[in-house]
């Protein structure tokens, strides 16, 4: 069994992500990992450094900067009949090339797999998460995303051979722009700590409150969809079945009501905390510590009783 | 400019599933269903590129039971102009769904496929970058912002460090995340007149297309009990609680 791992990096770093999916994918095979983009030698030496990885091929070119997925299929076609496994943690670039290279080489792929039975048999959530699926496929290859945040990181201490590639593709996909959400938080999705926020805040200036906690714990920070929709928090900080999927070993939930769709992002989590003045809310109901109050009140002296 | 516009019938997302006790599946008996919420953005965004003389046609296609004729009518009463349901009581994986729409695709010829960034049911993110892989299309998946510009897309995207905008040109496919915009509701003269609209119902087998599964559903569990429920009388016993497993985190 051999297994291609999809890198995930931006700016020049790899993502956190990585090493969890290689720790995953090594249940399944001999681990390679492809980095694509554009002047990502960096990213490929952080790569090699995985243990567990057998070689790291590296794709540098212009076409591949935004990482687009025509071009990054365009890739993958060809290096994929070397593989029986090509994998990519179920984030932004796998969640949009996995599918599509797919359903070129005519498979199913399977998407935000959680746990890997054997080298075709895996589960993956359904239903916002309240159902677990069991799945299994005889295809001749298996092309999966994996969430990062269900497996344990791989260690560090390794130098894999690293080996350019040649890549020869193009996209007809042009870059514009992008908008980046500033700070040195952690990353949401790896965070042992994470602090998130409702839309009972009122403003963002309010929401600050959030990350000033947050910053109080080295914690990331999180937001429901209705307070991300309001305006007090940036889109990549939403959890849940459309936002990120976070497994903190502590996750803080302020003025978050707990709907389906933010629980389905912090099944994960080893223990909640839940601040809410409705004793009633879902998420005070599964949460390991609730406290009934008014968050205005509760989460300054949260971050006044944390600086003594 | 022409559309298509893939739409799916679902469990409503405000139902709180339960697995089977035999664990087949789970609970679709006596289950309010309605259109996926990704779809419906996909279908408003649709709408708003007709309002906006961008576009001229928007036809619906929608796979499964007959009664999914429920979910074209609805986007039909929000301004879709024809519908086709291809018709099957089959489970029908993403892979053929995507190539069933390339076969729509290949008869209607439009400029641009709208479909939802995943079907709230299955959650498999997948028919929009498939369908783009099998036309050989640009895809723009998770968009909350399009533009049209002569001839192409700008197309803003939800992504994990924040948002990009990308240009792709037509034609291509676009899958649409919550913030792309408000749906509407259709008034009740706009469900009665969508009645009136043409809706082709036809078997999947006349698409020649094998829906013939690629995975086996061994079983559908649970997901694990989460004990909890504790509350804590006041903020300073938070605050002692909260101590005590930050001091843990630091021992691992
Ligand atoms: C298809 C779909 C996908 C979705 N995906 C996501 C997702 O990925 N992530 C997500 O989060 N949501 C998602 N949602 C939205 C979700 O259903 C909820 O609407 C949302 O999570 C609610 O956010 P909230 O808890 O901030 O707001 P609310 O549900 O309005 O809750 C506010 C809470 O704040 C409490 N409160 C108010 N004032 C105070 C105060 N002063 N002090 C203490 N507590 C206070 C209230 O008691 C209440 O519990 C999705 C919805 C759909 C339809
Ligand atoms: N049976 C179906 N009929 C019509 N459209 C579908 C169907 N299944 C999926 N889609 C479209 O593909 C999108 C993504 O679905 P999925 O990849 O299954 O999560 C949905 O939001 C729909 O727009």
């Amino acid at each position: 069994m051999t297994v291609l791992v999809l890198a995930e990096h931006d700016l020049g770093h790899l993502s956190p992500a990585t090493a969890r999916i290689v720790a995953a994918a090594e249940q399944l095979g001999t681990v390679d990992v492809l980095v694509a983009g554009h002047d990502v030698s960096g990213v490929a030496a952080e790569a090699s450094e995985i243990a567990g990885v057998a070689r790291v091929l590296v794709a540098d070119s212009d076409a591949l900067a935004a990482l687009a997925p025509d071009a990054l299929v365009g890739l993958l076609l060809p290096l994929s009949e070397r593989y029986t496994h090509i994998v990519a943690a179920a984030a932004a670039t796998g969640r949009d090339a996995i599918p599509r290279l797919a359903a070129k080489l005519d498979l199913m792929p399977v998407t935000d797999v959680i746990a890997i039975h054997g080298p075709g048999r895996f589960d993956r959530p359904i239903y916002a998460g309240n159902a677990i699926e069991t799945v299994s496929s005889g295809q001749p290859k298996q092309l999966l995303t994996i969430r990062a945040s269900a497996f344990r990181p791989a260690a560090t201490g390794n130098a894999a051979p690293i080996e350019p590639l040649l890549p020869t593709v193009g996209t007809v996909t042009k870059f514009l722009a992008d908008y980046r959400t500033e700070g040195d938080l952690p990353d949401l999705g790896t965070a042992q700590i994470v602090v998130a926020g409702g839309v009972s805040f009122g403003s963002a200036e309010k929401f600050a409150l959030v990350a000033d906690l947050a910053k109080a714990l080295g914690a990331a920070v999180g937001a429901t969809r209705a307070a991300v929709d309001a305006g007090y928090a940036p889109n990549d900080w939403q959890v849940g079945q459309t936002g990120k999927i976070v497994a903190p070993d502590l996750y803080i939930g302020i003025g978050v009501s707990g709907a389906l769709q933010h629980l389905a992002g912090i099944q994960g989590a080893k223990k909640i905390i839940a601040i809410n003045k409705d004793p009633e809310a879902p998420l005070m109901k599964i949460a390991d510590y609730a406290l009934v109050g008014d968050l205005f009140e509760i989460v300054p002296a949260l971050i006044e009783a944390l600086k003594r | 400019m022409k559309i298509l516009v893939a739409v799916k019938r679902v469990i409503d997302h405000a139902v709180r599933v339960r697995v089977k006790p035999d664990g087949s599946g789970v609970e679709t008996a006596n289950v309010r269903m309605s259109m996926n919420p990704f779809d419906k953005h996909a279908v408003e965004a649709a709408v708003q590129l007709v309002e906006a003389g961008a576009a001229t046609e928007i036809v619906v296609v929608s796979i499964g039971p007959k009664q999914s004729t429920d979910v074209i009518l609805t986007a039909m009463a929000m301004g879709g102009h024809r519908g086709i349901l291809i018709e099957t009581e089959a489970r029908v994986e993403t892979l053929a769904v995507a190539k069933l729409l390339r076969a729509v695709v290949a008869e209607e010829a439009p400029d641009l496929v709208l479909l939802g960034k995943q079907a709230v049911d299955d959650d498999s993110n997948q028919v929009g970058q498939m369908l783009a892989g099998l036309l050989d299309w640009p895809q723009a998946t998770f968009a909350s912002e399009i533009t049209v510009v002569d001839g192409g897309l700008e197309v803003t995207r939800e992504v994990d460090y924040g948002r990009a905008t990308v240009s792709v040109p037509l034609p291509a496919i676009v899958t649409a995340d919550l913030r792309l915009n408000e749906p509407r509701n259709a008034a009740l003269p706009m469900v009665m007149k969508a009645r009136s609209k043409p809706l082709a119902v036809r078997p999947v087998a006349e698409f020649g297309v094998d829906v013939t599964p690629r995975l086996t559903i061994e079983k559908v569990s649970p997901p694990a009990e989460r004990p909890g429920g504790k509350l804590v009388g006041s903020a300073d016993e938070l605050i002692a609680a909260l101590k005590g497993e930050l001091s843990e985190l630091e021992a691992l």
